[in-house]
């Protein structure tokens, strides 16, 4: 109950902030593209002090976006829809020009009615192809996003014949020239995004069931089927706010990457939120800030990039998931693997003797662990870095320390602990139990091992009839 | 207002629309144009009828789509503009995309369909910001990325009479004929049953990746025509209206001819029609067609289970064909129409 109530908390609080930081700055304003380009330096100061409104305009409808298309994108990967997002951004195109074509003037009302019309047409498309027919997913959603992509090209070109200022506004829905918002569109964006951002924090108990339960969401009496419909809308939404920064062709990618970085650095759908609106909205603004460096560059690609490289990074680096960390974890843990198998192997060294030697040549070492003494030198070198084992000054012998012969004495425990639990637990024979032993001891926590002491009885030889070492061992 | 709509639509001058394309001299011109719409369609068409068996409709589009970085990084890297390495370009491109696609799905928790999407759009903004960087170098603009230029294509440099484009197009299509000639059943049975062609010894990853490398050419040579986001629309229109229909492999990739065929030619004059880009009208003819199918596969439905219903209401008043033993007693639960 708390998570519901938190996001509760915050996503309005979150929505104020946005729409005072936008809709303060009034005013018409030159815009960037207008801007005589100087050193990168002073254009870069320039758009980070804020001083210019065209500036301010550009950074709150980036921020809009982000922050937009970030919630509703986390809906759509986590329902796995996320390629329904890519038809949908497809979907808006003909009602878009439309609307442009309405009266000739990028009126936000008209292209927002007929983006909407035109996305909410694309989805029931999808909708009945799925009942009606024996095509699967995929081609249903390439059907829906080429055919209407088509059909708005057509009606596009046919619009290029129109005089060429008018051609110039047709242009940007493609590709996205954040630098042609003005301070109407903004203000259009910043209630849209306000009351997709409402709606979803009302209804956001219902809409995490429908996400992860939809039978349960269903069988307790929900209006599944209206709330999936809502949440499309508000989808679309999203779409036509992202429109004019991004373009028609890349605002899936909007929806999706800053949804799934924040999927991979966490497992609660709350803080997934906070984080893919704040992925949307850091991308929206640097890509807004290299398009306005750059002059000319589209800025849809720009924030795309943007957003693709925070991906990149969070897939390489997130704490739990990164491929790198996960690859550097997997790394040491073969490592300790490594010094620890060599640590039994002394430690079996001094059993055979009865514990009366006190040390082991690296030359008899490398026979039984059938290894070049270089291999060993190294290793041994590991084992004496972390204080585990000492080297005679000839560096011919080795000594386990005590850290290090309670460590392998704990070892071999685990080890032969385990092999008792699966020949009288589990009924393995007794020759069949030491490959897994020798995979598991290294990982057997205290607890558990003292829970298999427990239910074995606090038992002191294994199947093999050698001795278990006892916690004493430690001493 | 809405006449600025209707200022748009031109009348259907029948005339002007159909005739004159194909007379005088301008029905060379017409002839390439659809003539390339028709060998684009058939190419895509018939390997997108594998792409929707195997469920990788959307891989065709991400794949449709990261070919224009490799376009603009092979010229970068080469700084020829010749044909062969635009293909090298696009095909690792393409492969690529792949493998990256299933290097994030793999390595992490994130969906196929999620990854899709990751991937093809951030490759994508890369070629559009390449190409809007280096616009004048190479010979691509966003125009042409997104629209297509078929209706120019006879306007481009020609190669023994033949404009280039519809040139490397024919290559295309005889090379995406003969392999499918040459590996019909094997490639059938690694799409319909991979398990099967895993225990017969045939590699399916060495079909998935080759239907791949033949999907990246396929697109690249279409890719100028109809510009990325249609290309998928030629992969996967026509096999889905076929697939609407057809019951059997064959009847699907002849289907899928037919539906290029008409598509193109219909397209054609639409494009002449209302004045627009010809590759999105042939697409916009295509999925009409689909449409129509749709529509024609749904009444037919209705009126076959409309006279059924009437079959096995006769069937029912018809009490003589469900005569009692004598003696025995009557059910108390008939179940209406259990004889079906």
């Amino acid at each position: 109950m708390s998570t519901v109530n938190y996001s509760r908390r915050l996503l309005p609080a979150l929505l104020v902030l946005v729409i005072f930081c936008v809709v303060v700055p009034s005013a018409h304003a030159a815009r960037p593209a207008e801007f005589v380009e100087n050193d990168v330096w002073e254009q870069m100061m320039r758009f980070l002090s804020l001083r210019d409104q065209g500036v301010r305009l550009v950074l709150g409808g980036s921020l809009l976006l982000g922050i937009g298309c970030g919630v509703l994108g986390s809906f759509m990967v986590v329902r796995k829809l996320a390629l329904a997002g890519d038809a949908l951004a497809h979907g808006v195109l003909p009602g878009v020009v439309l609307g442009f074509l309405w009266n000739l003037t990028k009126d936000p009302l008209h292209l927002f009615v007929g983006a909407v019309i035109s996305g909410m047409l694309s989805m029931a498309v999808v909708t009945v192809l799925k009942r009606t027919t024996k095509l699967k997913q995929d081609a249903i959603l390439g059907i829906v996003l080429s055919g209407f992509f088509a059909i708005g090209t057509c009606l596009l070109t046919m619009g290029f014949g129109l005089e060429a200022g008018h051609k110039a506004g047709l242009d940007h829905f493609m590709f996205g020239q954040a630098a042609a918002l003005d301070h109407l569109d903004i203000q259009a964006m910043s209630w849209v995004t306000g009351v997709s951002l409402v709606i979803v924090a009302l209804l956001y108990p219902k809409f995490l069931l429908l996400s992860f339960d939809q039978a349960f969401a269903s069988s307790l009496g929900l209006p599944v089927r209206f709330l999936h419909q809502l949440m499309m809308l508000l989808l679309t939404f999203s779409v036509v706010v992202a429109l004019q920064a991004v373009g028609v062709v890349l605002v899936s990618a909007m929806l999706v990457t800053p949804a799934a970085s924040a999927y991979l650095l966490t497992k609660r759908f709350h803080i997934m939120l906070v984080w893919a609106a704040g992925f949307g909205m850091l991308s929206g603004a640097v890509g807004a800030l290299l398009s306005f460096l750059g002059s000319g560059l589209p800025t849809g690609p720009l924030m795309v990039l943007s957003a693709s490289a925070i991906f990149t990074i969070v897939f390489c680096f997130s704490p739990q998931q990164g491929i790198v960390i996960k690859h550097f974890r997997h790394v040491n843990r073969q490592r300790r693997v490594v010094l620890e198998n060599l640590l039994k192997a002394v430690y079996h060294a001094s059993e055979r003797d009865a514990h009366t030697s006190d040390g082991m040549t690296l030359l008899d070492l490398a026979k039984v662990k059938r290894q070049t003494l270089d291999t060993i030198q190294q290793d041994v070198g590991g084992l004496v870095r972390r204080g585990l084992a000492t080297l005679s000054h000839d560096g011919d012998v080795l000594y386990l320390t005590d850290a290090g012969m309670s460590r392998a004495a704990q070892l071999v425990r685990n080890h032969r602990l385990w092999e008792l639990y699966l020949t009288n637990a589990a009924d393995y024979a007794a020759d069949h139990v030491h490959d897994d032993a020798e995979r598991i001891e290294h990982i057997l926590g205290e607890a558990t091992v003292r829970d298999l002491e427990r239910r074995l009885d606090f038992p002191s030889v294994d199947p093999h009839g050698s001795p278990i070492p006892a916690l004493s061992a430690k001493s | 207002m809405l006449e600025n709509l209707q200022s748009l639509i031109p009348p259907l001058d029948w005339q002007q629309v159909v005739v004159d394309p194909w007379s005088n001299s301008q029905w060379v011109e017409s002839m390439w144009v659809t003539g390339m719409g028709v060998m684009v369609a058939w190419a895509c068409g018939l390997v997108g009828c594998f792409l929707i068996l195997r469920r990788m409709a959307m891989v065709g589009d991400a794949v449709s789509h990261t070919i224009l970085p490799g376009l603009v990084i092979a010229f970068l890297v080469s700084g020829s503009r010749s044909g062969w390495v635009m293909f090298v370009g696009a095909v690792v491109a393409g492969v690529f995309t792949i493998w990256l696609i299933e290097l994030v799905h793999s390595r992490s928790l994130i969906k196929q369909d999620a990854a899709i999407g990751i991937c093809f759009s951030a490759l994508f903004a890369l070629g559009v910001l390449l190409v809007s960087r280096y616009a004048d170098k190479v010979d691509l603009d966003q125009d042409c990325v997104l629209y297509g230029e078929i209706g120019q294509i006879y306007w481009s440099p020609s190669v023994a009479g033949v404009p280039e484009p519809a040139f490397s197009m024919a290559i295309i299509l005889v090379l995406v004929v003969l392999l499918l000639a040459a590996f019909y059943r094997r490639l059938t049975v690694t799409t319909f049953d991979p398990g099967l062609a895993r225990s017969l010894g045939i590699s399916t990853a060495r079909y998935h990746y080759g239907l791949m490398t033949v999907l990246a050419l396929v697109v690249v040579a279409a890719f100028k025509a109809v510009g990325a986001v249609m290309v998928v629309a030629m992969l996967i229109v026509p096999g889905s209206t076929a697939y609407l229909l057809a019951k059997r492999l064959p009847t699907m990739l002849g289907l899928t001819l037919v539906h290029g065929l008409v598509s193109s030619v219909i397209g054609f004059h639409l494009g002449q029609w209302l004045n627009c880009s010809t590759g999105a009208a042939m697409v916009t003819a295509g999925v009409g067609l689909f449409f129509l199918t749709w529509l024609a596969t749904r009444i037919t439905r209705l009126v076959q289970r409309h006279a059924s219903r009437h079959h096995h209401d006769a069937m029912d008043n018809d009490h003589t064909t469900f005569t009692r033993p004598k003696g025995s007693e009557p059910d108390p639960h008939p179940v209406r129409g259990a004889t079906r």
